[in-house]
């Protein structure tokens, strides 16, 4: 049967977008190009057109390129309403209207969200506004901290060596600026990459001039009398003495200006089925809400129906194509969300990718190359089966482990080692911290529990 | 013109950094750097850079190229897809 509502929904309907970032410019250009021709406004907070985040830890703050030449280019035209500068601060879905900060609203047929995430400021408020204290997340961010560096400051400390800090450490010394890099955790990137190639993470960082200070946590910062940042304390009775502190210590979903909407919305992002459709608090999907991008957490089956959350660029791109197919689509039509996450990181000259979900390992096989040549290939494993695996300078073989994740195949790897090492097959514990102990925070979020792991806790409330 | 690399896709098969050497540099073996916002001086290198990328990863604006009135960018504009390389849900369906 044919849906004649959809039919005049593409024709004459009304769609907002709320988030202006890459998601949220993705999926318009597939509404167009799915031949919607309707009313389309893009929400977003920053007054900027869509920008892409990946070169502001990278070209921007190696001054080879200004922060306001990130513009995303666009595939086509997306003839939009364009709603630049002004949040969206709540929902009223009986009503189909977004609220905006400046009082006006928007009615909607259809919705999509993709708000994404923001950088976790540094707790302390006072601290946070000394001048000098930065986060990366935007483009003004990254203009701020990029013209910081080319003053030349004496030294910069960043506080969370996930990829955004690590990234940031290894553009201050190809500027030649001194840096120190506090890590809560036992070495950087270990909440993505587990302990194992943390190590040589660290090994990367030091040898390249970097202050590395693992196991350690950042108490406090002091200003001078002028309100310039000064040095900051650390847990182990040191002090540095910095001009420049960027606080690098993961992300925070945009979710809060959804309390109260009785949309599935919370600190982990907005839940979604498969097919990107928000679920209501009650567990019962939406029909014409959708998510896409970092802010939303949606069942994979190759990960054991977990719901995923992935602050990732390729998972932005792809989800906002599914959901905007979805939301033009008869419910035979639609697609499910079911890409293998992967992301890539340049530090220090070393190129590092990652495929599936490698924090869901919980051994590890260096199968190619070596670390101590820091060429190699690690290999995860999850219950006997290849979940995850990450290169160092060693990219090209990743679409082979990609296949292996996708096809469930066994773990450890069954076959012989192309470049045979004494290292190379023997499994290891990936060495992953703690969950429930906070770290700066990795990329990938699993929440809600296992399928496979069938307890029940009921917790009274108090 | 404004540009984006899908560095999921890249390969570091440099082929870019060869023939648009402006716009894109490597980054130790591996890592590629490039501009986002290239100089209108680099439109026709930039049309082969997008075209000889063996990914096919490089995604230039569209409107740019469409309205450029260079003929080599056009042409790989309208070459099915050239310039709307970038990473679809492929994975996904594949």
């Amino acid at each position: 049967m044919h849906d004649s509502t959809l039919e005049q929904l593409k024709r004459s309907g009304r769609i907002v977008v709320v988030g202006a970032s890459l998601a949220g410019l993705r999926a318009a250009e597939t509404l167009r190009e799915k031949g919607f021709t309707g009313t389309l406004t893009m929400i977003g907070d920053e007054p900027h057109q869509p920008y892409d985040r990946p070169p502001l830890s990278k070209q921007v703050l190696l001054g080879r390129s200004p922060a306001e030449h990130t513009a995303l280019p666009r595939r086509r035209d997306i003839d939009a309403e364009w709603r630049l500068g002004s949040a969206a601060t709540g929902l009223d879905m009986a009503a189909r209207r977004v609220r905006l900060a400046d009082g006006d609203e928007v009615p909607y047929d259809r919705l999509l969200i993709a708000t994404g995430v923001r950088a976790r400021p540094w707790p302390h408020p006072a601290e946070a506004e000394l001048d000098g204290v930065f986060v990366l997340r935007t483009r003004d961010d990254g203009a701020a901290l990029a013209r910081r560096m080319a003053d030349g400051p004496r030294r910069v400390l960043v506080i969370g060596a996930g990829f955004t800090g690590s990234e940031i450490a290894s553009a201050c010394r190809e500027r030649r600026l001194d840096v120190t890099v506090a890590e809560r955790g036992d070495a950087p990137l270990v909440g993505a990459l587990g302990g194992v190639v943390g190590a040589v993470a660290a090994e990367l960082q030091r040898e390249n001039g970097v202050d590395l200070r693992t196991g350690v946590m950042v108490t406090g910062l002091e200003g001078d009398s002028a309100g310039r940042v000064r040095c900051a304390h650390l847990s182990d009775g040191s002090t540095i003495e910095a001009e420049i502190v960027v606080v690098s210590l993961g992300a925070t979903r945009n979710t809060e200006w959804l309390a109260g909407s009785g949309l599935g919305a919370g600190p982990r992002g907005i839940a979604c089925d498969a097919g990107c459709r928000a679920f209501d608090i009650r567990g019962i999907v939406t029909d014409d809400i959708y998510v896409a991008g970092d802010v939303a957490r949606s069942p994979h089956p190759l990960f054991g129906y977990q719901f995923l959350s992935l602050e990732h660029w390729g998972n932005a791109v792809s989800q906002a194509e599914t959901a905007a197919h979805n939301m033009l689509s008869e419910s035979t039509e639609r697609r499910p969300h079911i890409w293998v996450p992967a992301f890539w990181s340049t530090q220090f000259g070393v190129n590092i990718k990652s495929v599936g979900v490698p924090s869901m390992g919980t051994e590890i096989v260096i199968s190619q190359g070596s670390r101590a040549e820091r060429r190699f290939t690690g290999v995860y494993g999850y219950q006997g089966r290849v979940i995850g695996a990450v290169t160092f300078d060693n990219a090209r073989w990743l679409p082979f482990y990609e296949k292996l994740i996708e096809t469930t195949a066994p773990f450890p790897p069954t076959f012989d080692n192309v470049d045979r090492r004494p290292e190379g097959r023997q499994a290891m514990p990936a060495d992953f911290p703690d969950p429930s102990v906070p770290t700066h925070g990795p990329t990938v979020t699993l929440s809600g529990y296992s399928p496979a792991d069938r307890r029940m806790t009921f917790t009274p409330g108090r | 013109m404004r540009l984006v690399v899908d560095l999921n896709r890249c390969q570091g098969y440099a082929q870019c950094a060869f023939l648009a050497p402006d716009v894109f540099a490597m980054h130790g073996d591996e890592g590629l750097l490039y501009d986002p916002q290239a100089e209108e001086a680099q439109r026709a290198r930039l049309a082969q850079a997008v075209a000889a990328c063996p990914v096919q990863a490089i995604l230039v604006d569209e409107l740019d190229l469409a309205a450029a009135p260079s003929g080599g960018a056009q042409g790989s504009a309208g070459s099915g897809g050239t310039a709307a390389a970038e990473a679809p849900g492929e994975a996904a369906d594949a």
